[in-house]
């Protein structure tokens, strides 16, 4: 168990002692290579899986069966889907603002990758452990709203313009409560460090010290996505897609690469920050309790999107400013009363 | 310090765009995301059916009708086959005139089942769409038994219907009006009983009882801004002044209205066909009508209650096989004419949304 536990350390390991001095330039520089291609092939494989298995859950939840023609119960539609994008044909529209056009799809791809890298898969398997990971992540993270808007204004499009408009107003809104969520969990364990965060939770999952921290995180998560049922950013329905309308081909694939990657990437940060991380029962290796919370987050955000119908407008500045920010303020505010008693309690 | 004026946009949406039903397209004049004005453009659809009719024999014209209303194509059969009726003062069997009310109702369910679902579907509801159509889909298998074909069924005739249904239909009838509380049980649970649904539709899209009157509009919108009117019971046609069932009236005017309407529409159908499948005689379903039917010189008109409003027939004959002169009244093209108006000042999602509830048909708009 110990050994399938600490599999990928001792494999890590290994490599490092093929080098002469296992802590040379050399040795970190192939180590830091070889996490970077982890980390892109858990994006690629994740979008992958997700985006088949959004489909399955959407047919569940509609009650029809979902892709079943491909492969053994339709398990390789995607790969069929992408294959055929990569067919299409690559349009650039003739107004469009080609330099900032090309760009956005490649930024929003790109940003599921940097947040992954800080994520702890398992005991000390974090590819990289940064002290500031929360900041990092929630930083990264909000490079995509950037990237809508220029999706939005390049492609000259009114469509594209509405939805990169809606995309600002919404995604700058959620961030304030989304941070605000984390804070809680930084008070009590006076670290940024997602690592440290994990550790303080041998014994109890944040979520139970922080109920209402992880249903704002969840909630302004799922804004954050533009995940239904706040999806108003490519609400087919009124703006078509939204930024990406103009979109076709692999660049349009990128975006969609980018959403499941940024939802993977989201639901880890929930699992590592409020669920536990790789802590739990000793009957399985911690990495395989990681990806099993960050799939019943994942599952969860399918579920809701496949149900609800889409907020309005209105209503959604009003929960993110009237209901969620207060509410994430008075978390803050309990927490560090709970932490001021617990102290005065334990003597401290 | 000067302040830059801000631009019109002006957003072409359709005729090919995800909420538009069929090949309608608005013209909508945005302050932001507000519209300030909209200009709705119709005609894509346009086939021109009152003139096709006229270089057409009477009966040849009654599958043009099925593509009026293609969600409730028996009713628009039955429509217009009681208009030649009157015109030649033909007496239809008993047995006819009760399956005529039992596909008209059924006609009527399907109609607002899709209305339910794609009212959800232009809010993204998606499964509430598949839940809607699921149960569709029973009401096409009745049409399938009885006509032939699912969708532009054909099933009546001048004189009666087209067909006896097969014996499977009653059993397959019966089990549906028993599953149907279920059913709307569960348009309840996943659509009308979410908070973000009741939000999108509540105190959205008001069309007051004076605009609603003043704009003529018919059908369960008019009946949603607190008129209760109702060809059925205002001129009985058929054999309507037989059944016992309310018309739905609510006097809340919005979006939200609109939509539960039809639901209360479903139940009091439901209770219609009940009633006429425990009454139905036996007998012909056909009366004794010429091969060629040719009516009597002369002009009549005849309307009936179709599921989205006032459907009527204008016919001038000129006592040959062939109409003079056929006019439609269509139901949705009228009540479409609120959009412009109720739309103003909301934004374009809420138009999508008060736009769904009308639930226009763009065959009937465009004929």
């Amino acid at each position: 168990m110990e050994t399938l536990n600490n599999l990928f350390l001792i494999i890590a390991d290994a490599i490092r002692s093929l080098f002469a001095d296992p802590h040379s330039v050399w040795a970190n520089l192939t180590m830091d290579v070889i996490n970077f291609i982890i980390v892109v092939v858990i994006v690629v494989l994740a979008a992958l899986i997700l985006i088949l298995l959004e489909r399955k859950i959407a047919g569940w939840t509609s009650q029809r069966p979902g892709p079943n023609r491909l492969g053994p119960r339709g398990w390789f539609q995607t790969i069929a889907d992408a294959l055929k994008l990569m067919g299409k044909e690559d349009v650039t529209p003739a107004g469009a603002d080609k330099f900032i056009f090309k760009i956005a799809p490649m930024i929003i791809f790109c940003l599921p990758m940097m947040t992954l890298a800080v994520i702890p898969y398992g005991r000390k398997m974090a590819p990289i452990n940064l002290d500031l990971g929360i900041f990092y992540f929630v930083a990264i993270s909000s490079i995509s709203t950037l990237a809508f808007v220029m999706a939005g204004w390049g492609s000259n499009n009114k469509y594209s313009l509405l939805g990169g408009m809606r995309a600002v107003a919404q995604m700058v809104s959620y961030e304030i409560p989304l941070l605000f969520s984390l804070l809680g969990v930084v008070m009590i364990t006076q670290s940024f460090n997602l690592g440290v965060i994990v550790e303080a939770q041998a014994s109890i999952p944040f979520v139970i010290l922080q109920p209402l921290a992880f249903v704002i995180f969840i909630i302004a998560g799922l804004a954050e996505l533009n995940r239904a049922p706040f999806d108003l950013v490519e609400a087919d329905q009124e703006v078509v897609a939204g930024p990406f309308t103009e979109y076709t081909g692999l660049r349009w694939g990128l975006f969609f690469l980018g959403e499941y990657g940024n939802m993977t990437a989201l639901s880890a940060l929930a699992a590592t920050v409020f669920l536990g991380g790789w802590q739990g029962p000793a009957i399985l290796p911690g990495y395989v309790w990681f990806f099993m919370k960050v799939g019943v987050i994942i599952f969860f955000m399918m579920w809701v999107r496949w149900t609800f119908p889409r907020i309005r407008i209105d209503h959604l500045m009003h929960l993110a400013w009237k209901v969620l920010l207060p509410l994430s303020i008075l978390n803050i505010l309990l927490t560090g009363l709970g932490i001021y008693i617990y102290r005065f309690v334990m003597g401290g | 310090m000067s302040i830059k004026e801000t631009e019109e946009l002006i957003l072409n949406m359709g005729p090919q765009h995800p909420s538009m039903h069929g090949l309608f397209r608005m013209v909508v004049h945005l302050e932001g995301e507000t519209i300030t004005k909209l200009e709705p453009k119709i005609g894509y659809l346009h086939r021109g059916m009152e003139k096709l009719a006229e270089s057409r024999t009477y009966a040849q014209f009654i599958p043009y009708t099925d593509r009026l209303d293609y969600l409730a194509s028996p009713h628009n059969n039955w429509a217009y086959v009681q208009t030649v009726e009157k015109l030649m003062g033909v007496e239809i069997p008993e047995r006819a005139e009760y399956l005529r009310v039992i596909f008209g109702e059924l006609a009527r369910i399907a109609s607002h089942q899709v209305m339910i679902a794609s009212t959800a579907l232009d809010m993204a509801g998606w499964s509430a769409w598949s839940y809607a159509f699921r149960d569709r889909e029973r009401i096409c298998d009745m049409y399938e038994m009885t006509a032939g074909s699912r969708l532009t069924v054909n099933i009546m005739r001048i004189g009666g219907m087209s067909a006896e249904p097969p014996e499977e239909f009653w059993p397959a009838l019966k089990s549906f009006l028993d599953d149907t509380p279920e059913m709307l049980e569960e348009y309840y649970g996943i659509f009308f009983g979410n908070e973000i649904a009741l939000g999108r539709l509540k105190n959205v899209g008001i069309l007051s009882k004076e605009m609603a009157e003043n704009l003529s509009i018919t059908g369960p919108v008019l009946r949603a801004s607190g008129v209760n009117y109702d060809v059925r019971k205002a001129e009985p046609y058929s054999i309507y002044d037989r059944f016992d069932f309310k018309v739905p009236v609510r006097t809340g005017c919005d979006s939200y209205d609109r939509t539960i309407i039809r639901m209360d529409e479903i139940v009091e159908s439901i209770k219609i066909i009940k009633q006429a499948v425990r009454d139905i005689p036996e007998g012909p379903v056909m009366a004794k009508v010429p091969k060629v039917i040719k009516p009597p010189a002369g002009e009549v008109y005849h309307r009936v209650e179709n599921p989205k409003g006032e459907l009527g027939f204008y016919i001038v004959s000129d006592g040959t096989t062939k109409p003079s002169r056929v006019r439609i009244r269509p139901a949705t093209f009228i009540n479409l004419q609120m959009l412009p108006i109720v739309a103003l000042g909301w934004k374009i999602q809420d138009v999508v949304a008060i736009f769904a509830t009308l639930d226009a048909v763009l065959g009937e708009v465009d004929k």
